[in-house]
């Protein structure tokens, strides 16, 4: 460990804490209806959109309406995705030449995009032509990032709410969100990455004769495009089988920097928008501050994991030094460090270093980050409605200590709101252990493993809370592309996104049906250091509890084998 | 949902088509016309064939190369089609005696000398291109050696295509490994048997 290690930890952080301000005052003005510096633009657009889908934006949906249109948006994505992934061998742009993409891997690989986790159970340079990547992935990965941000604007719009039933209209905020947020910003950061690095081009590929006379197959890909939504939308499905660590990914220390502040600025950016449309500014900085704490800490831990000593070098005799084992040297331990600390807090599961190659603790942390349920900051929409319903159970749980009907933003937080945030919370558990615990025992599923012992137990748990977390990142020894691995993350996929969003937006229909009650002197104040302190004991005890066990079978039993093979040379 | 019927389709087509078609390659023709190079990948010529990339490392077996890290990419490493770390975990066995492996056979450039890390682990992506200022001091002498000159020569070669953090905070000090051998062909040429 070094201070340039720490500052650049810390100056990463900074900035992406402090971009959420200016992005979610913006954004808030997206959600609101305001009129943009885009709008002689735009306008025309949405307003033919609404047209041809009949839409009457000023209406709005209640509850029921505004879910029916989520899952029938998701469920077209997924037909459509799925199509073009299964026939990319009949469609235009397929300079490689490859076939479609087997059945179950274009179940999984649809079902992933479309909920926002972008796992990749594919290898790119191998299975996935350019028009796939465009037309199918990149557009998917905007897509599934607007609707997420679209059920927090709901949420939004619930508290603040007086008796009302209308939570907005999903295709109103999807569109807007697409075409005022996610788009413009992407454009810009793409065209930024291209000067820094990255390739943008539509060739399939470059034959170059290495230095030595070898023949060196370079694959290519319109990789900037695609990179800069990867990140801004948290979705984190690579370009290429390397993800960031791909030198086309991410060539330097600059764009490893936007990278990581932009998959989590955005995921802040909602928080902040939700203080704004809630009218809970303060109670908006205080989320923020949950999400910061645990963060830094996060990534602090991971920097402290990743520098201990490594059992294999250990034994090499290498000059000591941080564990270098799926690391590149661009980044070394720091860059890795608060990228995996982002990453898996924020559900984008990029990877800029082989998490699978991460020291015990170094995994076990970012697999735990992932396991507190995505909101730290979560994903864009879903890390904000994620962390509310953690907000209402602490609110709940501190309404149980001096036996008063909680409130939380001015709004009574009753039996049918808790049930149903209960209800959401536990779809975690019920799948990455459930799931877990079948792998574990079923040969089809132990063939998938490359390490064994406690790391295989970890690459298991891991793949699991990554499908239904929607994180998407791997312990990528596992070989996914398998029938019964593919099924079955699908499946943690869409409980992990549908059975958590839905009970969300059964939530926000309950609450915007309550009166708006002003603060009285017996209301638990939900913006100060007291339940910033609760909020985050609610957050660790159910990531800590549900999911202890676990850990301790996986990444912390390996950790002391690792401090014994250390202490044995 | 029957209701979503209309809307689904129409946003779904409309914007598979504006995020799926038009911004590519919009993204695409503007950075063509900025940045050309960078766009086709950063590659380098010599003599109208290409040689590689800037950000792609490649393999480097002869004394007179700087040599790149060990990679997990392809079976012989180093496959720019074929992106992969080992995702080996930290007491896999096969790790430690690759590890152990690599150790005997790089140390045998300096005996006595620990190796550094970077030496001997394959890098994420397995293309990394660069390896750590150590490593590349490491093999100091056995290019100077081979190439019949001053290992101070070889050292302003490396020293000259080596990049420290970026601000002073961001990322680690490395070397460009084919940066490095090209400058050096260019500076102290060996000859060679041509290749067959």
């Amino acid at each position: 460990m070094n201070w340039q290690g720490w500052a650049e930890i810390a100056l990463t952080l900074a900035l992406i804490v402090g971009l959420g301000w200016p992005i979610g005052i913006y954004l808030a003005r997206v959600w609101r209806g305001d009129s943009t510096w885009l709008d002689p633009v735009l306008k025309p657009v949405e307003a033919a959109i609404y047209a041809a889908c009949g839409v009457k934006p000023e209406k709005g949906q209640n509850w029921l309406g505004y879910a029916g249109a989520f899952l029938g948006f998701s469920a077209a994505s997924f037909v459509v995705l799925y199509l073009i992934l299964r026939f990319q061998d009949l469609l235009p742009l397929n300079p490689q030449g490859f076939a479609g993409l087997a059945p179950h891997l274009a179940f999984n690989t649809a079902i992933s995009f479309v909920t926002n986790t972008n796992w990749q159970s594919y290898v790119p340079e191998t299975t996935v032509s350019t028009f796939s990547q465009m037309a199918g992935l990149t557009s998917h990965n905007f897509l599934s990032a607007a609707a997420g941000m679209a059920v927090a604007a709901a949420l939004a719009r619930a508290f603040a709410a007086n008796r009302g039933e209308n939570l907005g209209d999903f295709w109103v905020d999807l569109t807007r969100i697409s075409l005022y947020v996610l788009l413009p910003i992407s454009f810009v950061i793409a065209i930024v990455f291209v000067g820094l690095g990255m390739p943008q081009t539509l060739a399939a590929h470059i034959d170059a004769t290495t230095l030595e006379g070898a023949k060196q197959t370079i694959s290519l890909y319109p990789t900037a495009s695609q990179e800069a939504i990867k990140q801004l939308g948290t979705n984190g499905g690579g370009v290429f089988n390397a993800n960031s660590a791909h030198p086309f990914e991410n060539p330097n220390a600059i764009t490893n920097l936007i990278e990581i502040v932009i998959m989590n600025a955005l995921s802040f950016g909602c928080v902040i928008a939700f203080g704004r449309v809630a009218f809970a500014k303060a109670e908006a900085r205080a989320l923020v501050a949950v999400m910061t704490i645990l963060l830094s800490l996060g990534a602090a831990g991971i920097y402290a994991a990743e520098v201990q000593p490594a059992p294999a070098q250990v034994a090499a005799h290498a000059a000591p030094g941080p564990n270098m084992e799926g690391k590149e040297v661009r980044f070394g331990a720091p860059s890795t460090a608060i990228w995996t600390a982002a990453t898996t807090g924020a559900s984008d599961g990029g990877v800029n270093s082989m998490h699978d190659s991460l020291m015990p603790l170094g995994g076990g942390i970012a697999l735990f980050l992932i396991q507190l349920g995505e909101i730290i900051p979560g994903g864009v929409g879903s890390g904000l409605y994620g962390m509310v319903v953690m907000a209402l159970i602490a609110v709940f749980v501190a309404g149980l200590m001096v036996g008063r009907t909680p409130e939380y933003l001015g709004k009574k937080v009753e039996a049918r709101e808790v049930k149903f945030a209960m209800l959401a919370v536990l779809i975690l558990p019920t799948a990455i252990l459930g799931f877990s615990a079948v792998a574990a025992v079923l040969p089809a599923a132990l063939a998938g493993l490359l390490n064994h012992g406690p790391h295989g137990l970890s690459e298991i748990v891991y793949a699991y809370s990554s499908a239904a977390g929607n994180n998407g990142s791997a312990f990528a020894g596992l070989t996914a592309n398998a029938p019964y691995w593919d099924t079955t993350l699908g499946i943690a996929m869409i409980l992990g996104r549908f059975a958590y969003a839905i009970p969300v937006l059964a939530i926000a229909g309950a609450l915007a049906a309550k009166p708006k009650l002003a603060p009285t002197s017996g209301s638990f104040p939900t913006d100060g250091p007291l339940f910033i302190g609760l909020l985050i004991g609610v957050v660790l005890i159910m990531g800590g509890l549900q999911f202890f066990p676990a850990l301790a079978l996986g990444p912390i039993v390996e950790h002391f084998q690792v401090l014994q093979a250390v202490a044995g040379h | 949902m029957l209701a979503s019927l209309r809307p689904a389709i129409v946003t779904t087509v409309f914007f598979t088509l504006l995020l799926g078609v038009a911004y590519p390659l919009a993204v695409t023709g503007v950075s063509q016309l900025l940045f050309p190079w960078q766009a086709g990948g950063s590659l380098i010529r010599s003599g109208g064939q290409v040689i590689g990339s800037e950000l792609i490392g490649q393999t480097f077996a002869r004394a007179e190369y700087l040599h790149s890290r060990p990679s997990a990419a392809g079976t012989n490493g180093y496959d720019a089609s074929a992106s992969s770390g080992s995702n080996l975990g930290p007491l896999n066995p096969d790790l430690i005696k690759r590890e152990g492996d690599s150790a005997k056979a790089v140390g045998a450039d300096r005996p006595g000398t620990p190796v550094p890390a970077d030496a001997l682990t394959t890098s994420a992506s397995g293309l990394d291109p660069h390896i750590t200022p150590d490593y590349a001091a490491f093999q100091v002498a056995r290019v100077a050696q081979a190439r019949g000159v001053k290992a101070s020569e070889v050292e302003a070669v490396i020293a000259a295509n080596t990049e420290g953090r970026t601000l002073g905070v961001l990322g680690q000090p490395h070397v460009n490994v084919l940066k490095v051998n090209l400058a050096l062909d260019a500076r102290y040429p060996v000859r060679h048997a041509p290749a067959a």
